[in-house]
């Protein structure tokens, strides 16, 4: 008996666009595809064009708020972020996620100068593609995105991030620079939607924009995210464009679950099982339309690239 | 379930509101979301009714395995997305025993099965189900097997075999209401045979899905409907798409013959641990596991709990008084709501900002702090009272409270009320720590 296929008639595709610029387009990097999906994540009799995920390593260069197992993973080589990059290409990462935690006004308060110097630093010894984030303190970000823009001109970095609250320095480093821009909401569709409005009503193209609505993690909020994460890809296929672009989830938060570090009687060994907290955080990312993953533990990063292949039916 | 308008053309609208319904309009749109019965109308026609009673059938039939208060319930789902309603019944998971265990080794592996068991925000999470599986080949050993683990378990099984000899076996514990598995292209009248005779649930298993199709008409016909699908993925992409196909076919009504629940088979190691949390998020009803190390178990009955979670009800937390960071009498004092994502995100920006403090949870029925406060579930009285019933200004010595900044106007109320000194935290969690080292 013929079971018939039942494909969804989606209207509209996710919109293309590269990070990383090579040489011949002006930078030193390997550049990375992502977007171009005309179905459900992984759903190959409707979107017959295998699926582009870029999975980042996650790099901080302080390490106050680093998860502890994600610290000995590395051992030294966390110490400097030029060497946990550089481990971060060993293992297979596509691009790194380099926070610049270190200009924290509150905390070492590093000058913009430094933070650009630290980037170009990491850009030396790694040709990946890479996305910077500040500390997460508005007005010092506008100041440290700027120089780390500049520093790095036609590199095509992804900057992180544009709130509605503040969006216009971080914007306006990225299209002075040629860089690409992350909007950041707060686990809702339509603020998603609202940050893409701001941002091309700024002037930046929406080939230059990547949302993040936050990915709560498994156990603090995850059916939200998954929820969200779908509803603004079933929206996006179905012709909204502003919702258009692709999405990165940050998987890294779910070390900050208790069950993911601490001894819980009967649940076996606890790195096991916060790896796995990391992991499931990120297949539920996958499932719901995520692009771009950023994770912390190599051993989640393995276990995130053969999900990849598995649903891409190349494992 | 049709539409209301679809429902409201078969209605005899009289408006009489013997429903208890004012309009037939309504009682539609009641019956289009589950919350009334076609039963409730007293003037509906004989073919109005039958017209709704085959439309309104579930797409996906219920089976039940098991008896008493751990009967597992599979099936039965509407929706393809949880945001478009909710997932109804949690998938079951099952632990693999084979009856060439030997003695220690059985009692070692029940009495493990028991221990996966997690308290988790009000909710137990556990194993669901035990699978019985025929390795031996020896029909009087597997028989003998599964009389003595149902004797020690009141756990729901799945008995699992290749031969229909072998797996008559069930009729010693047919009032357990087992699963029966193994039903393939090779043995389906036998496997029937069984299934129908002591009127058990079978589950059948294709290695495609036409011929799967194919074998759940066959044992229809054979006159067994509690049926369940074993789609035999090889690999993830198969899992995805073939679990998907079978819950879009049934859920959009484009083909009806795999409108069951799924049984899948899961390996050991990191493979079978990424099939097992697609299954959970993408449309499982039973999982069988070769293994399952604690160290998965937990990550995955959470991410069930999750993914099944009513998306109209929030999780809420226990309302309680929280130490955080190893706070003593002169450690600050602070409140929050219990819905569980505001609790979250609090907790962990209070552990960020290393500073002790004490976090009195408010039970505000699981509304977020603003959304409270608007509902009238978060006043000066319930802080006040919460605070009483756990003690906390015996434990906080400081004689001041630290409130959300969503809630300033609170604060006169709430030091009339408390006594308190009242002060004015940040506006959003994430400004805890700054505001806590200053």
């Amino acid at each position: 008996m013929e079971v018939p296929v039942p494909k969804e008639k989606w209207t509209g595709s996710i919109g293309e666009m590269e990070l990383g610029a090579s040489a011949e387009k002006g930078g030193s990097r390997s550049s990375l595809r992502l977007g171009g999906n005309r179905g459900l994540p992984f759903l190959s009799f409707e979107d017959p064009a295998a699926r582009a995920v870029a999975l980042a390593g996650f790099v901080a260069d302080t390490l106050d708020d680093v998860p502890l197992a994600v610290k000995k993973a590395f051992g030294e080589a966390v110490n400097d972020p030029v060497g946990w990059a550089v481990a971060w290409k060993e293992k297979g990462a596509d691009l790194i996620c380099l926070h610049l935690t270190s200009t924290n006004p509150e905390e070492k308060d590093a000058s913009p100068e430094e933070a650009a110097a630290t980037v170009m630093k990491v850009m030396k010894a790694v040709e990946l593609p890479l996305i910077v984030y500040g500390s997460g303190h508005p007005e010092k970000d506008a100041k440290v995105l700027e120089k780390v823009g500049e520093a790095a001109k036609g590199e095509r970095l992804l900057l992180g991030q544009a709130e509605e609250g503040g969006y216009k320095s971080v914007a306006a480093a990225a299209m002075a620079n040629g860089h690409a821009v992350i909007g950041f909401s707060n686990l809702d569709i339509n603020l998603a939607k609202q940050i893409v409005i701001l941002l091309t009503d700024y002037g930046v193209g929406r080939g230059d924009v990547i949302i993040d609505p936050l990915m709560a993690a498994l156990g603090m909020g995850l059916e939200y995210s998954y929820s969200v994460n779908e509803r603004i890809r079933i929206s996006a296929l179905s012709g909204d464009a502003m919702l258009q672009v692709p999405m990165i989830c940050d998987c890294v938060s779910a070390w900050k679950a208790r069950e993911a570090s601490d001894d819980v009687p009967h649940a076996g060994d606890a790195l096991e099982r916060g790896i796995w907290w990391e992991s499931t955080t990120a297949l539920a990312a996958l499932l719901s339309g995520a692009d771009i993953l950023v994770l912390g533990h190599p051993e989640a990063m393995n276990i995130a690239k053969d999900a990849v292949k598995g649903f891409r039916g190349e494992a | 379930m049709p539409t209301a308008i679809e429902i409201f053309k078969h209605l005899p609208k009289k408006n009489c509101g013997d429903c208890k319904f004012p309009t037939c309009l309504a009682f539609a749109m009641q019956l289009a979301n589950n919350k009334a019965k076609l039963d409730d109308c007293p003037h509906l026609s004989e073919a109005g009714k039958n017209a709704l009673a085959s439309s309104s059938a579930p797409p996906i039939r219920l089976v039940k395995v098991g008896v008493g208060r751990t009967a597992v319930d599979m099936g039965d789902e509407t929706e393809l997305y949880r945001h478009d309603k909710r997932f109804f019944h949690p998938v079951a998971f099952a632990l693999r025993l084979a009856d060439d265990l030997g003695e220690d080794d059985l009692y070692k592996r029940l009495s493990y099965a028991r221990s996966l068991r997690f308290e988790r925000v009000g909710q137990v999470l556990k194993l669901d189900m035990l699978e019985l599986e025929c390795r031996s080949g020896n029909a009087e050993r597997f028989a003998s097997f599964a009389k003595k683990v149902s004797a020690e378990t009141d756990l729901p099984l799945v008995l699992r075999a290749k031969d229909a000899t072998v797996l008559s076996a069930a009729n010693l514990i047919k009032d357990r209401r087992p699963l029966l598995h193994g039903a393939d292209a090779s043995n389906l009248k036998e496997m029937c045979a069984v299934a129908k005779g002591c009127a058990l649930p079978l589950v059948v298993g294709a290695d495609d899905l036409n011929g799967l199709a194919d074998l759940v008409e066959a044992a229809r016909k054979e006159g067994v409907e509690d049926l369940v699908l074993d789609p035999r993925p090889a690999n993830l992409k198969e899992l995805l798409e073939r679990c998907t196909i079978i819950r879009r076919s049934a859920i959009r009504k484009t083909f009806r013959g795999l409108g069951y629940p799924i049984y899948l088979s899961i390996p050991a190691g990191r493979d079978g641990m990424l099939m097992a949390s697609t299954a959970v998020m993408k449309y499982g009803s039973l999982l069988s596991f070769e293994e399952l190390p604690a160290s998965n178990a937990l990550p995955l009955m959470v991410l069930r709990q999750n993914i099944y979670t009513d998306p109209q009800v929030p999780i809420q937390v226990k309302p309680d008084l929280y130490p955080v960071n190893n706070p003593g009498p002169e450690a600050p004092l602070l409140f929050t709501t219990n819905f569980s994502l505001t609790f979250f995100t609090v907790m962990s920006d209070l552990e960020k900002s290393k500073v002790p403090v004490w976090l009195q949870v408010v039970d505000t029925e699981g509304l977020s702090v603003l959304t409270a406060y608007s509902a009238g579930k978060l006043t000066a009285e319930s802080v006040k009272n919460a605070l009483t019933a756990t003690g906390a200004l015996e434990r906080s010595r400081q004689g001041r409270l630290i409130i959300p900044g969503m809630v300033a106007r609170m604060a006169v109320k709430l030091n009339e009320a408390t006594g308190l000194q009242i002060v004015v935290g940040p506006k959003e969690s994430s400004g805890l720590p700054k505001f806590l080292r200053s």
